[in-house]
């Protein structure tokens, strides 16, 4: 009976009219059931963090949920007015601690926008090729999870193994291999080794490819995923317009919008990528849209590799970037300004700038209103989860509770972006 | 060249575009930083708003911003960032408030800005007539006080700990081993609104000398 009900429901929301009738249908045998509530979370494996759903439950099918967040709030916001622009950086790490330098270029590139400060070409091409390999990690995680949510196992190891690589270049480049704090006003903290490069040159050729698609074979055509999957939480484009939608979610739902491509930053403008698009607007398709977009940032970092110039990785203003350790054992000024820099930090003229980037999970945007001082006035964030997991409810309703962990694994939530 | 941030080209003359069709609503157009911004009157928002996603083809809410300015008479601004996906054209639209008024909720114009308005709330206690579930969203459950406003101390009132003895969490007003420290960086070469420590005479000799 349920699955009956589940289909005219699946139906109605396809057809944008959302009708649920439950308990009254023909041939209905349990009619003598009340309501009753879920708590799902907010310590469950499958809630992606610390998210709390209070679920109206008819059977075994969602009328209303109801999201408990912050359970994560760490107050982000109000601590990053008390820090200097360069003390705050590193908070944008431990927001989305799954894709950390995606939510750094939005806040490097926002201060840069304030100051009008030209940031060298190598270091443009050093941004984009590490957002890219972000990109990369964080679906690797998103695909796995997903997989695993809806009870595949192996998909999410073979995935794993190739979140670690991208973990050891993170290393590499930064010295840590998830809280970066690489990306800097003005540029990046400091060059990579050549010998990196070409190391991720020949894992984009050989060992990404063969462990990602063997993989995704394991799940794009499998009957049982494909079950639990397609036809969940069907978003029309209206809807996924009225309900702020961004990244993946709305280029599942059938909008080619991809701020990389609109409004390009960077050196975003030089790439050649194509922006998937789904055509069904279900769970499934947002799935294959990150599918997709994995190879797609694949083909832009092997441009970045060919068209990266030799030069300076950060602004040589040294008003906002601290000069080279080497030059201050020699200069008395460079010593100056190192000092300066690091106790006082820079000053940003008064103004406000939204800047928003392409995150690997939507639109990552930064508010950032500055009094002309050394530390942000506000800095409101624009996290893509927020949003997303605000029409939790809208897309539950109708479907099977064990949709719940699809439609959570479809949408990329991570908390400590979602609460900040 | 500049800077490298997302380039949005404002479309030709959207700012004449915009002054018209918001018209007697609009108090203020400022082009700063080439991003745009409405400052419109508090009651009018929602009608704005339904101009802005109807006629200019602002299809999308994409946040929510409230701002402390504790010395202006109405303190709080509250500010909306609208995208439009078909024009690639973002806006940004203002309203100021006090902490009693009211400010009309859009939420019946698009669904994603009842949580938005919400966190506002929370975090700066700017009410929003209309908005049917009002409550608090990222603080504590039984948090009271409004932790983003620019009166509220960056360590709050209350921490919490487990306590072995009761068995379970409890609330204690906030102890702090050491002050917090807020450096003063200001020059006072470059205005610094004070009197520096040790320059207390200084004015009264000054002033005893004129005498």
């Amino acid at each position: 009976m349920s699955a009956e009900t589940l289909e005219q429901a699946g139906k109605a929301a396809a057809s944008g009219k959302r009708t649920v009738t439950v308990g009254n249908g023909a041939g209905s045998d349990i009619d003598g059931i009340e309501n009753y509530t879920v708590n799902f979370g907010p310590q469950h494996p499958a809630a992606h963090g610390v998210l709390r759903l209070v679920m109206e439950m008819d059977g075994e099918i969602v009328e209303r949920c109801d999201p408990h967040i912050g359970l994560l709030h760490r107050g982000t916001e109000k601590l990053i007015e008390h820090k200097t622009y360069l003390q705050a950086l590193p908070y944008f790490d431990r927001l989305d601690y799954c894709s950390p330098l995606g939510m750094e270029h939005s806040y490097v590139l926002a201060i840069e926008k304030l100051l009008n400060l030209e940031v060298p070409l190598r270091a443009q091409y050093l941004r984009v090729f590490f957002a890219e390999l972000t990109r990369i990690c964080n679906h690797m995680l998103n695909l796995g999870s997903h997989v695993m949510d809806v009870g595949a196992m192996t998909p999410n190891l073979w995935l794993f193994e190739i979140r670690e690589d991208c973990l050891n270049f993170f290393e590499r480049a930064s010295g840590a291999r998830m809280h970066s704090a690489w990306f800097r006003p003005g540029g990046v903290h400091q060059d990579v080794p050549l010998k990196l490069l070409t190391d991720i040159g020949e894992w984009l050729d050989t060992r990404l490819p063969r462990l990602f698609e063997d993989a995704i074979s394991l799940v794009a055509d499998n009957r049982i995923f494909k079950q639990r999957n397609v036809d969940i939480a069907v978003v029309s484009k209206e809807d996924a317009l009225r309900w702020g939608f961004s990244g993946p979610m709305i280029r599942g739902s059938g909008i080619a919008w991809d701020i990389r491509k609109a409004q390009p930053y960077d050196v975003y403008d030089r790439m050649e990528f194509d922006v998937p698009v789904g055509t069904n607007y279900d769970c499934y398709d947002r799935f294959m849209v990150r599918v997709e977009e994995v190879r797609q940032s694949a083909r832009i970092m092997k441009q970045c590799l060919q068209q990266m110039p030799e030069g300076p990785i950060a602004s040589l203003d040294r008003k906002v970037v601290p000069p080279k350790r080497a030059e201050m054992k020699s200069s008395m000024e460079a010593l100056i300004h190192h000092f300066k820099l690091y106790t006082e930090g820079f000053h940003v003229p008064a103004g406000e700038v939204y800047v928003a980037t392409e995150s690997p999970k939507g639109e990552f945007g930064v508010y950032l209103v500055s009094d002309g001082s050394n530390k942000p006035y506000r800095c409101k964030i624009r996290p893509t989860a927020f949003s997303h997991l605000q029409a939790m409810d809208f897309l539950m309703k109708g479907h099977m509770l064990a949709d719940v962990t699809a439609v959570l694994g479809a949408m990329d939530i991570v908390f400590g972006e979602c609460d900040r | 060249m500049g800077h490298n941030a997302p380039a949005v080209v404002n479309p030709e003359g959207i700012a004449d575009e915009l002054r018209a069709l918001v018209g007697a609503d609009l108090l203020a157009l400022v082009e700063a930083h080439d991003e745009i911004t409405l400052v419109v009157a508090r009651e009018s928002i929602e009608r704005v708003m339904v101009k802005l996603r109807d006629e200019a083809a602002y299809q999308q809410l994409m946040e929510i911003a409230g701002v402390d300015y504790l010395d202006r008479a109405e303190r709080f601004e509250v500010v909306y960032h609208l995208l439009s996906v078909t024009r690639n054209h973002r806006v940004r639209v203002k309203v100021s408030t006090d902490e009693a008024t009211p400010v009309p909720s859009v939420t019946a114009i698009w669904p994603v800005a009842g949580w938005l308005e919400r966190e506002v709330y929370d975090m700066y206690g700017v009410i929003f007539s209309g908005n049917e579930d009002l409550r608090r969203i990222l603080t504590d459950y039984g948090f009271s006080g409004y932790p983003q406003r620019k009166d509220f101390p960056l360590t709050g009132y209350v921490e919490l700990r487990y306590s072995e003895e009761d068995k379970r969490v409890v609330y204690e007003p906030v102890k702090l081993a050491q002050d917090f420290r807020n450096f003063d960086f200001m020059s006072p070469w470059e205005g610094a609104q004070y009197v520096l420590p040790g320059d207390e005479k200084a004015s009264e000799n000054a002033s005893e000398k004129k005498a």
